[in-house]
């Protein structure tokens, strides 16, 4: 059985990937694969903890950001075709006409 | 106007006296019908309303004496309720008595005497003037005049009477200004109006007098109605009746041209000669003697007052016949003979004659009216062959310019004129006659009258009146034979034109009014003291036994004086160009009464000029320099400038402008603050909510 700690330090990891990611790149897909793996991340430690402590609360909130994420992916997706049909770029930094 | 009304609300009265309110309606229908239609009917129509107007109030004058006759009381109409406040209750109450009742007739007899004879000499006097359309305003005035002067003498309170003392006044200033755009010569100038304003302020100081008298009396009895003052005059204290009266005896010199007021008058001649005979002559100046025989128990209870206005008319009338003697013109004589003759009025009510003066009042109103009349007839005899006038020009169309260096009033182009007007010469010689007091004449009878009363009460006034009456002979004397004897002295006076029969038969019944007015009161007699003595009393009405001797020296002084001047004007008539034989033979002293003793002058110079310089400094230092340059310029301007200049600067433009713009400015120094954190860049924002999620949780993790 691996311990819980080494699923901890899993998820920081992928959690800090994903962050990084989000943070540092300009494609706005890879955006949101980073996105996606920072949920990943939490949904692991969710499911790990659910697994420690018997608990199937973890696994049930697991299921909805997994849910939720899916729609997450479908709009955000949906939103970047049409981002690039008008624009012919995803590169976000050029997405800054909100700026005041 | 209800004309129901004014018959329902008269109480206590016979169905005669019941009248008595249309005496004063009448004639004002007269005007309001001349005023509204006036314009649309001819000179025909204008005058005979006018007339009628007058007629009618005649008539209700008639039928007055008529209700008098049958009951001699006193009659009290209540017309309407006018002043009620306090204590202070004063209707609108006609009173119908003697007295009343003989003014009454005089002014509305003679009043209609001479709207008859203006209708006549106006037609012509408008032309001259080159304003016909002004006969209606003439006739408008007359009737407005009528009612004032109805006003007047039928008021039963001072209030009341004050009322139409004032409207006579009134109509006394337009009419003397009838002609405010010219001259006395004719000429375009101001000196007419000059005129009437100068009769309109004497008048007024002595308004102010009567003013005071009736606050006296009204502080010292409680009430101004005739009958309730009189019941009360025994009351009043000895140095506030005194007051009371003197302080009338100054209306009455205001309105009766007495000394030291009368200066107005002799400029009043100014307005047309109608003019001068109702108002100036018959009437009107005659009402400060009415007055006085109205108070006669006020003045009779305070003998120091009856001293003094005694003393007044007397040397009013040795003053005026003075100057009378050394006037030129023929108006001008008139009119200091009408002041002289008021003084012997005034000077028989102050002696507590009150017949004699009323009687006077009466006769004189006669002649003086026929003599006011006569020069009229003379002057427009005179001015209508200095320049014919085309009697047949339309209304309005001018006329060739008149020459004004011709003055049909200066006695001395005149003469002669008994040959070319002799009916106007006839009429006249009566009047002057009657004036100069030679029996059987009107004027001999209520002079003597005087005369007699003055020897028994009054020596000083006695001597000063006696004198008086010997320069009335002479100054008419000399009149008579400047005007009508000796040779025509210019081309007028040769072809003088008679007047019109509209003229001359007023004139008839004037002189025949002249000739027989003396036989109101014969010595022997005495209907008119009796007729008066049911208002005045036994006490102040009595019969003032012939005294022969009087009559006999005054007749003799008299003629005497007409001899002197017939041996000065009529031995040897004047020529052409000739100066006065009058003023060679008495130099420097003429010169003083030709120039009315500089009684104009000494006022200009005492009162006049002070004023005009107390006028000047209020004008120029006080309200110019001082209240408009400083206060208004300097204070208030500046300050008010100030003041909205600290509000406009420092406090709009600094404080309430700086609060807007400083918000305004703040606002949009945050917005541009904040604005830099809306970089448009996505990972900015998300770097942000990184830290922010991170500093959250570090919050809650490490401090809670």
């Amino acid at each position: 059985m691996v311990p819980v700690n080494y699923y901890f330090a899993l998820s920081a990891i992928l959690f800090i990937i994903g962050a990084t990611g989000v943070l540092i790149r300009r494609n706005a897909i890879v955006i949101f694969m980073s996105i996606e793996l920072m949920l990943n991340a939490a949904n692991l430690l969710f499911v790990a903890f659910a697994r420690t402590f018997n608990h199937l609360d973890g696994q049930i909130f697991v299921f909805f950001v997994i849910a939720v994420a899916a729609a997450e992916v479908a709009v955000g997706l949906a939103l970047i075709v049409a981002i690039f049909r008008s624009r012919q770029t995803i590169d976000i930094d050029d997405l800054s006409s909100m700026k005041g | 106007m209800n004309l129901g009304y004014l018959l329902d609300s008269v109480e206590g009265a016979g169905s005669l006296q019941a009248l008595i309110p249309w005496i004063v309606f009448i004639p004002i229908i007269g005007m309001l019908l001349n005023i509204i239609l006036g314009k649309r009917l001819n000179e025909r129509a204008i005058a005979l309303i006018a007339i009628l107007a007058s007629t009618g109030a005649f008539a209700i004058a008639v039928s007055q004496w008529f209700a008098l006759q049958a009951d001699h009381h006193a009659v009290v109409v209540h017309f309407a309720d006018w002043i009620h406040i306090g204590n202070l209750n004063i209707p609108w109450n006609f009173r119908v008595d003697t007295l009343s009742v003989t003014i009454m007739l005089v002014v509305s007899g003679i009043g209609t005497l001479i709207h008859i004879y203006a209708a006549g000499y106006m037609h012509y006097d408008v032309r001259y003037k080159g304003d016909p359309a002004s006969y209606q305003r003439f006739f408008i005035y007359l009737n407005l005049f009528i009612a004032a002067m109805m006003i007047l003498v039928t008021g039963d309170s001072y209030l009341m009477l004050f009322v139409g003392w004032e409207g006579v006044g009134l109509c006394s200033f337009l009419l003397i200004g009838f002609w405010f755009n010219k001259n006395p010569d004719g000429t375009t100038g101001t000196e007419n109006s000059s005129a009437a304003k100068k009769a309109f302020i004497a008048n007024r100081v002595g308004d102010f007098g009567f003013l005071i008298a009736m606050f006296l009396t009204f502080w010292a009895v409680g009430s101004l109605s005739f009958d309730d003052v009189f019941a009360g005059a025994a009351q009043i204290e000895p140095g506030i009746l005194l007051a009371i009266t003197l302080f009338m005896l100054l209306g009455v010199a205001g309105k009766s041209a007495q000394l030291p007021l009368y200066v107005w008058l002799p400029d009043a001649m100014a307005g047309p000669t109608p003019v001068s005979a109702l108002i100036h002559a018959a009437t009107m100046v005659t009402a400060g003697v009415y007055l006085v025989a109205r108070s006669a128990p006020l003045f009779s209870a305070s003998p120091e007052a009856q001293g003094v206005v005694a003393l007044v008319g007397g040397l009013t009338a040795f003053f005026a016949a003075t100057i009378a003697v050394g006037q030129h013109d023929i108006k001008k004589v008139l009119a200091y003979s009408t002041i002289s003759q008021l003084g012997f009025m005034v000077a028989a009510v102050g002696m507590g004659a009150y017949v004699a003066g009323m009687f006077h009042l009466v006769t004189h109103a006669f002649f003086k009216a026929l003599l006011f009349l006569g020069s009229g007839s003379i002057i427009l005899a005179l001015e209508r062959a200095h320049h014919p006038l085309d009697d047949h020009a339309h209304a309005g169309e001018d006329h060739a310019p008149a020459d004004h260096s011709f003055d049909p009033q200066d006695m001395r182009v005149m003469g002669g004129l008994r040959k070319s007007i002799p009916q106007t010469y006839r009429v006249y010689l009566i009047g002057a006659i009657a004036l100069a007091g030679i029996p059987p004449l009107a004027g001999f009878f209520s002079k003597d009258e005087i005369l007699t009363d003055a020897l028994h009460a009054n020596m000083p006034v006695y001597i000063l009146l006696s004198l008086a009456a010997i320069l009335t002979a002479f100054y008419m004397g000399r009149q008579i034979l400047l005007v009508f004897f000796g040779e025509a002295r210019s081309h007028a006076a040769e072809k003088a034109i008679e007047s019109p029969r509209t003229m001359l038969w007023p004139l008839n019944i004037l002189a025949a009014l002249s000739v027989l007015g003396g036989f109101l009161n014969f010595p022997t007699t005495h209907q008119f003291t009796n007729w008066l003595e049911h208002t005045l009393g036994h006490d102040f009405a009595h019969a003032t036994e012939f005294n022969i001797q009087v009559a006999l020296s005054s007749t003799l002084f008299a003629l005497a004086a007409i001899y002197i001047a017939w041996r000065i004007y009529g031995r040897q008539p004047l020529k052409e160009g000739q100066a006065d034989p009058l003023e060679i033979r008495m130099g420097a002293l003429f010169n003083a009464l030709n120039n009315k003793w500089w009684v104009d002058e000494i006022y200009a110079f005492l009162i006049l000029r002070p004023y005009q310089r107390l006028a000047i400094f209020l004008a120029d230092v006080v309200d110019w320099r001082f209240w408009h340059d400083w206060v208004h310029d300097s204070v208030l301007a500046n300050g008010f400038k100030g003041l909205a200049r600290f509000l406009a600067d420092p406090v709009d433009l600094g404080v309430i402008d700086g609060i807007a713009n400083g918000l305004a400015n703040g606002t949009n120094g945050l917005a541009t603050t904040f604005s830099r954190f809306q970089t448009g860049f996505v990972r900015n924002y998300a770097l942000v909510f990184f830290f922010g999620v991170v500093a959250m949780l570090g919050y809650l993790i490490f401090l809670t």
